[in-house]
């Protein structure tokens, strides 16, 4: 197959297009979205690309109907992707909340910007950490990851598709502007050695009975898509397996929504991405995500030559979180810092997680600038 | 023509397991949904290339009992799904049971955009004038004066004609109908089907228990005959003077014609695309 973008080879590019590029090796072949700064240019690398690869990419009247619009794709078979900022990320929670509902894989980019509101579209934030999370209404779970760098927007994204269709479930990708409009070097694989997963199909006219049906054991129930002859009926109400609306049946809530919920809590080990600096023998522990991470693993350099044994967790994954793991580095260190790009998001899983065991402190800082290595170094040098 | 009996449609199309309906006696919604099952028989389409998609309301309910594939989606966002799912699969067909809150209330801007780019889909809309699931609150479409819990003193804002909204817009087809016109409504669903494009079929229907008990017609006979009193044929009204035609409703069809088509615009885009990027002749 030809791609319109070079393959196999690095490329200097931003962290929007990165995405972009990485959508379309992943499968993505339906691209629904509505213009917005600092998300518009994976948009516009969409456009240009989906019609020569034979996906569709289209502009819709707003962030609701780009939300809809990947759900239907989806369940008419095509791996589906949305992206935008703050305020459109809002718009799409309402869709966001019926994708975990029917359980419909699909990727949602929100490219943080300062907010609420309007806030600065031009500027980076770590604004909608908890808004990614618990931003649609009901008890629910979903899959967040946060790249800190191009090349990791660009590899997120292929994991953000393969997690979404093997758990049969929303994705959300945050990164920011910062990452969106930054420009660095990204290696893209040549596509035969990438690893794809599609979701599970029914083998059988039989299984395709039950769409919503734990049939398997792995809490991951076969998707029949629109088309096949499967006469699949697919609601956001309270569903039994076989997608029949049950409204007022406690039981049959309390079994859909767990397994929602548990499809992920379980496979936690296989969702859950972190990498660690200096961590092993820290006396004290830095955890942060995204953009800010670059600053800390500076930081944690630089306060090691100073004698200061530091060291960082850097989550690739903010949800489902590892509280435990929190409380296991809590043991071992006196302090752990959170440096983020708002006033206290992932702080309060942090400190939830650490149990008491360790001080928690957050760094925060907003407006629009990066924490640099200094902000954080000055921080940790005050409490030791 | 010759009608099957309502009990064959019946059997050959609904989902048993899914019965009773949530719908009062009296709804008009059972009504409307069989002109749409007697055109797709009459067609002869096959169950499996079509998907019914809807948002929320009582006439959203309808995907549930029918056996096809169907997409119950949010409150008025019906369209915007259907269009990821036409793109995806041109080879499926769309029908869109929605209501008159559904269209033109929260789902209004989805649905101007759904007609501004010609989706190919088959809206059968329900138009009560009220919002019967959540119990009788007025609809965008009540006509002044009309009741409805959130306006107790009689609607004071003016209404939208849904079906000359859909024309203004662009649709390919639009027919409004009360359900008593049976024939005339079944007809319509068929031309609408086998066209491209957007399609809307309206239908004036009787909500007794939440509309038609506060406006002074508890049963759906008073609901039709009050039909009967307020709709106007389209020849008819085109001899009458405006203000003989206020409160009026007109009936008939307001469109008939042949656009391209979503699909296949975006069929010819992606051909575009290839030829300027030089990927094909």
């Amino acid at each position: 197959m030809k791609y319109p973008f070079p393959v196999g080879r690095s490329d200097f590019i931003q962290g929007d297009e990165a995405i972009a590029r990485a959508a379309i090796l992943a499968g993505c072949r339906f691209y629904a979205g509505y213009p917005i700064t600092p998300a518009s240019e994976i948009f516009e690398a969409m456009a240009l690309y989906m019609p020569l690869v034979d996906g569709v990419s289209i502009q819709m009247e707003d962030e609701l109907a780009s939300m809809a619009a990947i759900i239907g794709a989806s369940w008419a078979g095509a791996k589906a992707m949305t992206a935008t900022s703050g305020p459109g990320f809002s718009l799409m929670q309402e869709n966001l909340g019926y994708a975990i509902m029917t359980e419909t894989p699909v990727v949602v980019v929100d490219v943080q910007r300062g907010g609420p509101s309007t806030g600065q579209p031009t500027l980076g934030a770590q604004g909608d950490v908890m808004q990614s999370i618990w931003g649609t209404h009901g008890d629910h779970s979903l899959i967040v990851l946060t790249p800190a760098t191009v090349q990791e927007a660009f590899d997120m994204t292929i994991r953000a598709f393969n997690l979404a269709e093997k758990y049969r479930t929303p994705v959300a990708l945050l990164t920011d502007a910062e990452i969106a409009h930054m420009r660095e070097r990204v290696y893209t694989p040549n596509p035969e050695d990438i690893e794809l997963v599609y979701r599970k199909l029914p083998a059988n006219k039989e299984e395709a009975q039950y769409p919503f049906g734990d049939i398997h054991g792995d809490m991951i129930p076969p998707m029949p898509i629109f088309g096949k002859g499967y006469r699949t009926y697919v609601t956001g109400l309270t569903h039994d397996e076989k997608g029949r609306p049950k409204t007022v049946d406690a039981e049959v809530h309390e079994r859909l929504i767990r397994r929602i919920i548990n499809k992920l809590e379980k496979n936690k080990e296989d969702i859950i991405a972190y990498e660690t600096f200096d961590l092993d023998d820290a006396e004290i522990a830095i955890i942060s995500y995204g953009t800010v991470a670059r600053s800390a693993i500076r930081a944690v350099k630089l306060l090691r030559e100073e004698g200061i044994k530091a060291g960082l967790l850097k989550l690739n994954t903010i949800w489902p979180f590892d509280f435990e793991m929190i409380e296991g580095i809590a043991e071992h260190v006196s302090k752990i810092y959170v440096p983020e790009m708002n006033l206290g998001q992932v702080y309060h899983l942090v400190k939830e997680g650490a149990n008491g065991k360790a001080e928690v402190e957050l760094i925060p800082k907003i407006g629009g600038e990066i924490h640099t290595p200094t902000d954080i170094i000055e921080r940790v040098k005050r409490g030791v | 023509m010759h009608l099957k009996s309502a009990y064959e449609i019946r059997e050959k199309y609904l989902r048993k397991d899914m019965l009773p309906t949530i719908f009062c006696p009296g709804c008009g919604i059972g009504s409307a949904l069989q002109y749409t099952l007697r055109a797709i028989d009459d067609l002869g389409i096959s169950p499996d290339e079509i998907v019914w998609v809807s948002g929320i309301g009582c006439s959203s309910r309808v995907p549930g009992f029918v056996n096809f594939d169907g997409l119950h989606t949010t409150h008025g966002r019906a369209l915007a799904f259907a269009t990821g799912i036409k793109l995806v699969n041109p080879d499926l067909k769309i029908i869109a049971f929605m209501g008159d809150g559904d269209t033109a209330a929260i789902g209004g801007n989805h649905f101007l955009h759904a007609i501004r780019r010609n989706l190919d889909v088959t809206v059968i809309l329900i138009n009560n004038f009220t919002y019967g699931m959540t119990g009788g609150q007025v609809a965008p479409t009540a006509l002044k004066g009309l009741k409805g819990t959130t306006a107790p003193y009689g609607q004071f804002e003016n209404p939208f004609d849904i079906a000359e909204l859909a024309v203004a817009a662009g649709a390919n087809y639009v027919a409004r109908w009360s359900v008593f016109n049976y024939l005339q409504g079944i007809n319509s669903i068929k031309k609408a089907l086998q066209k491209e494009g957007f399609t809307l079929v309206e239908f004036l229907s009787p909500c007794p228990i939440s509309f038609g008990r506060r406006n002074r017609m508890k049963t759906a006979p008073e609901l039709l005959r009050w039909y009967q009193k307020i709709t106007v044929p389209l020849a008819k009204a085109k001899k009458m003077p405006p203000e003989e035609l206020e409160g009026k409703i007109v009936i008939g069809e307001f469109a008939d014609r042949n656009r391209p088509g979503l699909a296949r615009e975006y069929e010819e885009y992606k051909k575009r695309a290839k030829k300027m990027m030089g990927w094909e002749e």
